[in-house]
């Protein structure tokens, strides 16, 4: 597949949150306002890149020449956890105003299930290392898009009467199956139509 | 011994429609009721697990490294648990594919052993797992229940001897509403399942 067609297909045809629900609990749970959405999508796409490209070195130059391949979950999800803390420090020293938005959600990316989910996507997809730097991009980016789309919907749901039975998370998910709804126009014909398979 | 703690999280602190954690597996795989009951299998053997050796290890982890150490036993079992379900119910492994593994990092499982497990007995925290994981394993066969009687018009279960493991539901599965079937309706489902759920807290509140 061309590097073109996988941030297609991940951005859109296969959206992480909208499609395959890897990463909905900072989806529901950050996208209150569109500034700390904006923050998040920045940091789950640095660490679903970054993540992509160390899990594949380290399960190609490690785990296989070893016979470990059965180690890949637990592998890669310390890698995740240390990644993470990297990232975490470095936006503390850069930006304690991010920091402190993102809060508790930060340490989260740890337990985000975009993170390992593309990991381990890009392993069983058998990408190459620039396919898989491509795939863990695009799937920050869809995550990011996602996001704030859904931010920008809560801002405005604030200023409109809702039912009360639906105020808070019912309302989050039904918009959020709506833009789903949206999102189920890009399939695959869209990579044939483009002559990109 | 406490009752109790097996008892809330099946209504009062259900996982998934009152602390609301771990809906990525619930939305992915409850397309077919049989993935959900492979995947609240899982579910279950990992929490059960991983509460029984938390709180048997609390007074051993260092405060400091707590979390690392929690995922490393989590891993260590959703490891177990994927190899065993690989060689003994191959069909189940090959639909749940990537949530599998995604058990890792399921918000239940770290949070029952961060909030629970680190602080209560092993029997306590059992207990605890075991409702938790009954109350996981009903919400999730709940909506994969509405979502395939819905979207696909059946009912998969396992095929047992002569029986082919799928009921078909008259009208419905010439007539399916697809769109339950696929991703916007798992959201959809949730949002009014969880509305209903308020309006009836709310009437029972006054």
């Amino acid at each position: 597949m061309s590097y073109i067609a996988i941030l297609i297909t991940f951005i859109f045809i296969n959206n992480f949150i909208l499609v395959q629900f890897l990463g909905l609990c900072p989806f529901i749970g950050v996208s209150k306002n569109s500034e700390n959405a904006i923050g998040m999508g920045a940091s789950v796409t640095f660490v679903t890149t970054v993540a992509s490209v160390v899990t594949w070195a380290i399960y190609h130059f490690l785990l296989v020449p070893f016979n470990l391949a059965y180690l890949q979950t637990l592998t890669f999800i310390l890698v995740i956890a240390t990644l993470v803390q990297l990232l975490e420090m470095v936006i503390q020293k850069v930006s304690p105003p991010l920091y402190k938005a993102l809060g508790i959600y930060l340490p989260l990316i740890t337990t985000n299930c975009a993170v390992l989910g593309i990991a381990i996507i890009n392993i069983t997809s058998n990408y190459n290392v620039m396919e898989s730097f491509t795939a863990g991009l695009a799937a920050g980016l869809g995550f990011t898009l996602a996001i704030v789309l859904m931010s920008n919907v809560r801002e405005r749901l604030d200023l409109h009467p809702v039912r009360k039975a639906y105020r808070g998370m019912p309302i989050a998910f039904i918009s959020a199956g709506l833009m789903a709804l949206a999102f189920m126009a890009f399939d695959k014909s869209l990579l044939t139509n483009l002559h990109l398979v | 011994m406490n009752i109790k703690e097996l008892t809330k999280g099946i209504f009062k602190e259900n996982p998934v429609f009152i602390i609301m954690l771990g809906l990525c597996p619930v939305l992915g795989v409850s397309t077919q009721v049989s993935n959900a009951i492979g995947m609240s299998a899982g579910v279950l053997f990992v929490l059960l697990f991983s509460n029984i050796i938390i709180s048997a290890l609390r007074n051993f982890i260092p405060d400091s490294i707590h979390i690392p150490a929690y995922i490393v036993i989590i891993a260590s079992l959703v490891t177990i648990t994927e190899l065993m379900m690989h060689a003994f119910a191959p069909a189940v492994y090959a639909a749940l594919g990537v949530y599998l593994p995604l058990i890792v990092v399921n918000c239940i499982i770290l949070g029952r052993a961060e909030a629970f497990a680190s602080n209560n007995t092993v029997l306590d925290s059992a207990l605890d797992a075991i409702g938790m994981a009954i109350g996981f394993a009903l919400s999730l066969t709940l909506i994969a229940l509405i979502r395939e009687v819905l979207g696909a018009g059946t009912i998969t279960l396992f095929p047992v001897g002569s029986f082919s493991g799928v009921i078909e539901v008259p009208w419905l599965v010439d007539n399916p509403f697809k769109v339950m079937a696929l991703a916007p309706g798992a959201l959809l489902l949730m949002g009014f399942l969880k509305a209903f759920l308020d309006w009836k807290a709310m009437r029972k509140a006054g």
